[in-house]
């Protein structure tokens, strides 16, 4: 007797491919796929709810911990969040100073991806050059911080602590010599026939349907959708940089492989650009001088009564913003990251939403694998380069 | 007045409650019956064209009455500008509006956490079940009321 019916399969929740504890529930036909449902939330470490409890300072570190490859953009935007709200403009230095960081973790977070989108497709050998100049970035975070994934130097009004003496040396080495270790990872994939077979119409994502789909970044941009937010709504000084965005046409998991790759390429622009212009600004002119977020001088704190009451007031109460609510994206690696903020004026926040660009980009799973193999499933979660701590936060 | 607050000014009157704008930017709050002609209406004419859903936020504003509410972030690639779409439910006890996946696909999972985390429904979703809590969970963990350190 001939028997039809489906199978479910669980991809996970631990499988070496779903970068983190993600469960996608297949129903099968063969090894065609029917239909998807990616089960989240394994990483849900309520985030959202911890933050209505602490004071905005102590929110920092959790922001950090979202988006664990690109742990300092995040911190980026919660950041630019509370000076929008706050009304403050933060002093030149410090804001070249966030954007090389940002440029260099948006290198960082992409050759996290290329290395292990590579490797998830049987492409071993990127995934070793890749990690190689990543070291490199993880170093410079540990300059100016001490620490590597989340060095949390950034602080709402500017940074922690001006670059210390030997970073920019190290950072123009490192600028001078990417494009050159970027040729190997083209010369590795980019022409390579299996890669190619791999990606190649695989995943395909239109225009409108990535808008309807609410796709930013890069997978927005694959897609052909020309907007950068750094470009067109530029925050922290990005209108003075210049970059080129990568578009692709087919919106297929190749596609968005060559945007990512140039936008890495892109980013070391940025960056090298951002070290010469930190050449002409005050060094130590990093924090706003605004009594509602920084300390005073610690000779205002000794000798007089009004900078005593205000270092008090900042360590015992916090930040406390006025009334309102504000809603500050940046581009993040992965796409849009934004923070909406509810302020009731206490030093805690009312409630804080995060908009997390994983989690966006993966609700189109299923859109994505219908119809396809079980085999493309694994080059669809690569390409979307999700991180389930963003995802589930 | 920024495009989005006229259109609505022009189409749905009775709807718009308050304008406000705040550091740059728009908030629209409107009464929560016609949202989806609203997103519709914002999404498809010519002079917003918000075609695109940042994100949906569910709000408590836990002891004020009416207490829940939804945020919806819009963003025009057309003119390169946001507006917040606030809307306040009447009922306090099961909270629920319509669901504008309709309008915008990736609604779908917004509309499901806010339903996890908040217990807002969203009358007419196509698969309105938690997303971040496993199924069997009692209580919406981001409702003011549900403590901290769970129950």
């Amino acid at each position: 007797m001939k028997r039809t019916e489906t199978m479910l399969l669980n991809l996970g929740p631990s499988h070496p491919s779903t970068h983190g504890v993600l469960r996608v529930l297949l129903e099968l036909d063969g090894e065609l796929i029917l239909r998807a449902d990616p089960d989240i939330g394994y990483l849900h470490r309520g985030i959202e709810k911890m933050c209505e409890y602490r004071t905005y300072h102590r929110c920092m570190p959790l922001m950090n911990r979202l988006d664990y490859l690109a742990g300092e953009v995040n911190l980026f935007g919660f950041c630019l969040a509370m000076e929008k709200l706050l009304g403050i403009e933060v002093p030149k230095r410090a804001q070249y100073i966030r954007v090389m960081l940002a440029e260099l973790t948006r290198i960082a977070s992409h050759l996290f991806w290329l290395g292990t989108h590579g490797h998830d497709l049987g492409a071993m050998t990127p995934l070793f050059y890749a990690f190689r100049e990543r070291e490199k970035i993880m170093d410079l975070c540990e300059m100016v911080s001490g620490a590597r994934m989340f060095p949390l130097y950034f602080r709402i009004g500017g940074l922690a602590a001006d670059l210390p003496e030997a970073f920019i040396p190290a950072a123009w080495e490192f600028v001078k010599s990417f494009p050159e270790k970027h040729q190997d990872y083209h010369s590795l994939l980019t022409k390579n026939e299996i890669w190619i077979e791999r990606t190649k119409d695989v995943g395909v994502m239109t225009a409108d349907e990535a808008l309807d789909w609410g796709w930013s970044g890069p997978m927005a941009r694959g897609s052909g959708i020309n907007w950068d937010l750094r470009r067109d709504n530029p925050y922290s000084s990005y209108e003075e940089f210049d970059f080129v965005v990568p578009l692709g046409k087919n919106g297929d998991t190749y596609d968005r492989y060559l945007v990512r790759m140039e936008e890495m390429l892109q980013a070391n622009r940025i960056v090298r650009q951002a070290l010469e212009k930190l050449a002409d600004t005050p060094p130590g002119d990093i924090k706003a001088k605004d009594s509602r977020v920084s300390l005073p001088p610690k000779d205002a704190v000794y000798n007089d009564i009004a900078g005593l009451i205000n270092h008090f007031k900042l360590i015992q109460e916090g930040i406390t913003p006025p009334v309102g609510e504000v809603y500050q994206c940046i581009e993040a690696p992965k796409g849009e990251m934004g923070f909406y903020i509810v302020s009731d004026g206490s030093p805690q926040p009312f409630r804080l939403k995060i908009r997390g660009p994983s989690f966006i980009n993966l609700s189109a799973m299923d859109k994505l694998a219908r119809g396809r193999l079980l085999a493309d499933s694994i080059a669809l979660i690569g390409t979307m380069d999700i991180v389930l701590a963003d995802v589930d936060r | 007045m920024s495009q989005a607050a006229e259109l609505l000014q022009e189409k749905f009157p009775e709807e718009v409650v308050e304008v406000t704008e705040f550091r740059g930017e728009t908030t629209i709050v409107v009464k929560p019956g016609r949202i989806v002609d609203i997103c519709k209406a914002l999404r498809d004419d010519n002079r917003t064209s918000y075609r695109y859903l940042s994100m949906i936020a569910g709000l408590d504003y836990l002891p004020q009455s009416p207490r829940f509410g939804v945020a919806y972030n819009l963003y025009s690639h057309k003119n390169k500008n946001r507006v917040t779409l606030k809307t306040l439910l009447t009922d306090d006890a099961s909270p629920a509006i319509d669901s504008v996946v309709p309008v915008w696909s990736t609604a779908n999972w917004h509309e499901r956490e806010a339903y996890d985390m908040m217990g807002i429904r969203f009358r007419g979703h196509p698969d309105l079940r938690r997303i971040l809590m496993p199924n069997d969970w009692v209580g919406h963990p981001q409702r003011k009321d549900y403590p901290l350190r769970g129950k």
